[in-house]
């Protein structure tokens, strides 16, 4: 039983500076924030402010310059198969199939249940016919489903999506985002969501994290207290957007 | 959930992949090589001067026959075949590990690649004087020399294709748990067969065009023996060329060989080789 | 206000700490001195009477600049590739051209060239010396003929991979065929053409060396044989292989120098 207030990712004034012959570009600045377990956080920023660099400090794929990541109260590292990096859909391996990128987590598992695993998550991404499709056969977001069952085949407590809708089309991402939805209602796990889309990020999280342009910090944390399936028309999400759009210190129109 | 549609990247390349006919399609080919040899042919029939000495196309036909008929055609292809294999397997097992962990660790590399770019360009010719001193005259002197030829090439291949693999990729092996070992057999090995493949392909080809030069030093088989020994003892310039054209056809047979590798390969998952890169 | 470089973090290494240009140089020069040491203590320790230490290579070098043949020397075997490698690119890339934009001549050709090319151009020396005898002439067509095909088929893959897309654009433009040509293939090809005359510039100075230790009296290649021959000179051997292994890497440094310029930077991944 998922205990729902409790804290699964704490980072701790978190900074990050880049050293290039000479030059010390700051990207992060004091970045202080809690993940609840099960919650599905978005951190919402333009292009370039930083946000990667943050996911990628939290996944342990980078270190930190100051300042600390736990997550279960354990500092964070090095990159660990509980915590798994959704890239976009470049990060499937061109050489396995389907079936091969799924399973590609769980090699150690004995074959039958291996086997079944990979049934599991074909079904829930919603590729049956696919499975000994190669990568080059599919569209993108057929690559993209292919990623997150890979990621999620190995049970994670905790999934970073690094804008993985940003190389699909519009109507694709709209229909990839309700996928998402319906899979982590399916397998509540707690998401780190990095976008730099508004919309994206209205219509997905329970916490919207706004961040600065670079060096990055935190402006605003926006709760949405909004249960699925939102309506896209209503005031009240209208209102959400239109408030995130004036803190960002964009017009109505265009 | 549809397949998806191509967009408009065609080239001259492919707009012209589709020859109306299939016979066609061999003939052509075939005109530009008689057109070739026609050419050949009528050159040396007219005029004078040093020229003449050169063989016409009939007298390199026979030479070939002559040489079957005395059974050397076979001893010497399968000579100068022994030898390469003999240089560049060796220069496989050796290279690509080494290419593959230059790759990976950075420094390394830049400790090392450096020194292979002052050991590239020095002619597989000029090892020969070290090679007779090392492993004095005859057959291990010639395999050294082409493994040697066949070494730069597939070490600096395979160190490229390894730095050239993308960071996704790693990355995602790393978040799966994988250690170093593990990384580099379910990762990068499968990320780099491709371009491993090319430059197998190329490095066999280096190692062909050696084995002429490698066979020059006193050995009394081969392809390229023939070459200089023809001349040599006889002036026999018809074995001269004959010899020429045999290393041509099988050159381009051990391509083809090494290219229907490629191709099954990247069928499997939609690889297209850059086409002929590098030559 | 200095923009500061683009940061990726998505191409940042595996691990952080990024190597910086200082020890592009100094890991190279450690490890070569390395080598050299024991290179030196093997010579020392074996006591060989024949293979020379590094010192005895040293003070070969200052030998042969003493006499003045080491200026020559290279000197000729530079002139040699530059006369050989010269006549390639004039001849080449008009054919490389000609081949990829007229596919039928493609296919008439292109077999002929495959057949030819496997062909060490050691083993056409000795029609070169029935040809031209044993003069510098022989040497300049061997290296003629080992640069001659990577130009003609870099040129011809780099016209022939031109997307359609430009093409179209540029008769969109109203652009004759000359111009077309001039504005839009030859720009778009030219970074396959580069990378076909780098390697042809390599295969040139390893055909020089080897032609010069047959069919002429001069150079580098020569000067490898020679000092065997006359006297088992090792020392001078391995001089000469030094030599030849540094100019025919300033020499691809150049080429690459040359893809670096901002004409043609972008079909390279200079970073």
């Amino acid at each position: 039983m998922t205990d729902k207030t409790a804290v699964k990712v704490r980072i701790q004034d978190l900074s990050k500076a880049f050293h290039t012959n000479g030059h010390e570009i700051r990207v992060l600045e004091d970045i202080d924030l809690e993940v609840r377990n099960g919650e599905l956080v978005c951190i919402l920023g333009p292009s370039g402010c930083g946000k990667s660099t943050l996911l990628n400090i939290v996944g342990g794929f980078l270190p930190a310059s100051s300042g600390e990541v736990t997550i279960d109260g354990l500092p964070v590292r090095e990159p660990d198969p509980r915590r798994i990096f959704v890239f976009q859909e470049r990060g499937v391996f061109p050489w396995l199939t389907v079936e091969g990128n799924i399973g590609f987590g769980i090699s150690d598992l004995p074959p039958k249940e291996k086997a079944a695993r990979i049934a599991h998550y074909v079904r829930l991404v919603g590729l049956e016919g696919f499975e000994s499709a190669y990568p080059q056969e599919l569209s993108g977001g057929m690559k993209q489903r292919v990623e997150v069952a890979r990621a999620l085949a190995v049970n994670p407590d905790v999934l970073y999506l690094d804008e993985p809708f940003g190389a699909l089309d519009s109507i694709t991402r709209l229909v990839m985002r309700s996928e998402l939805l319906r899979i982590w209602e399916a397998e509540r796990k707690t998401i780190l969501f990095v976008t730099h889309d508004i919309e994206e990020s209205c219509q997905l999280a329970d916490r919207i994290v706004v961040l600065s342009a670079r060096p990055a910090s935190i402006r605003r944390v926006v709760e949405v207290d909004m249960p699925h399936p939102r309506d896209l028309s209503s005031p009240r999400y209208l209102a959400l957007r239109d408030s995130i759009l004036e803190e960002i210190g964009l017009a109505h129109r265009i | 959930m549809a397949r998806p549609v191509p967009t408009d990247s065609t080239t001259l390349e492919t707009r012209h992949a589709r020859p109306a006919h299939t016979l066609a399609r061999a003939l052509v080919p075939l005109s530009g090589i008689a057109v070739l040899v026609l050419l050949w042919d009528v050159a040396l029939s007219v005029g004078e001067g040093p020229f003449q000495l050169l063989p016409r196309p009939l007298a390199v036909v026979r030479a070939i026959g002559e040489l079957a008929q005395k059974g050397f055609l076979l001893k010497h292809v399968v000579a100068s075949l022994f030898r390469v294999t003999w240089g560049y397997v060796a220069a496989v097992v050796v290279g690509i590990p080494l290419g593959i962990v230059l790759g990976w660790y950075r420094r390394g590399g830049m400790a090392i690649a450096p020194l292979l770019e002052i050991l590239r360009p020095i002619s597989p010719l000029a090892w020969i004087p070290l090679a007779i001193l090392w492993f004095g005259v005859g057959d291990i002197s010639a395999v050294f020399i082409i493994f040697l030829a066949s070494l730069f090439p597939l070490t600096l291949t395979a160190m490229n294709a390894v730095r050239g693999v993308e960071l996704v990729h790693v990355n995602a092996g790393r978040n799966f748990g994988l250690r170093v070992p593990e990384l580099l057999r379910r990762v990068i090995y499968p990320a780099i067969l491709p371009q491993l493949l090319v430059g197998l392909r190329l490095s066999l080809g280096i190692a062909w065009l050696v084995v002429v030069a490698a066979e020059m030093i006193a050995v009394s088989s081969g392809l390229g023996f023939l070459i200089i020994d023809a001349r040599n003892a006889g002036n026999r310039y018809d074995l001269v060329v004959a010899g020429m054209v045999l290393i041509g056809v099988i050159g381009i047979a051990l391509d083809a060989m090494m290219r229907g590798l490629e191709r099954s390969k990247a069928l499997a998952w939609g690889y297209t080789s850059v086409n002929d890169a590098a030559p | 206000m200095t923009t500061p470089a683009p940061v990726r973090p998505d191409d940042a290494p595996p691990r952080e700490t990024k190597p910086r240009a200082l020890e592009a140089i100094l890991f190279p020069a450690f490890t070569a001195g390395i080598l050299v040491a024991v290179w030196h203590a093997a010579v020392v320790l074996s006591h060989t009477e024949i293979f020379p230490s590094p010192l005895a290579v040293a003070r070969g070098v200052a030998e042969l600049a003493r006499k003045g043949v080491l200026v020559t020397y290279v000197r000729d075997s530079l002139v040699r590739v530059a006369a050989g490698y010269s006549i390639a690119l004039v001849l080449g890339i008009p054919a490389g051209i000609a081949l990829g934009w007229y596919s039928g001549a493609a296919r008439a050709l292109n077999p002929v060239i495959q057949l030819l090319r496997p062909i060490s151009p050691l083993a056409w020396i000795p029609v070169a010396i029935v040809l031209f005898g044993v003069t510098n002439v022989a040497a300049i067509f061997l290296i003629f003929l080992a640069s001659f095909f990577p130009i003609v088929v870099a040129t011809m893959n780099g016209v022939r991979n031109v997307p359609s897309m430009f093409l179209h654009a540029g008769r969109n433009f109203g652009l004759s065929a000359p111009a077309l040509f001039s504005r839009v293939i030859f720009p778009a090809a030219l970074p396959r053409v580069l990378t076909g005359l780098r390697v042809a510039l390599g295969v040139a100075w390893i055909v020089v060396v080897a032609a010069e230790m047959i069919a002429v009296n001069s150079g580098l290649g020569y000067l490898v044989i020679d000092s065997r021959n006359a006297g088992k000179r090792y020392d001078l051997v391995i001089a000469a292989m030094l030599l030849i292994g540094l100019i025919g890497l300033v020499l691809n440094l150049l080429v690459g120098q040359v893809e670096r310029l901002r004409a043609v930077r972008w079909g390279f991944n200079v970073p």
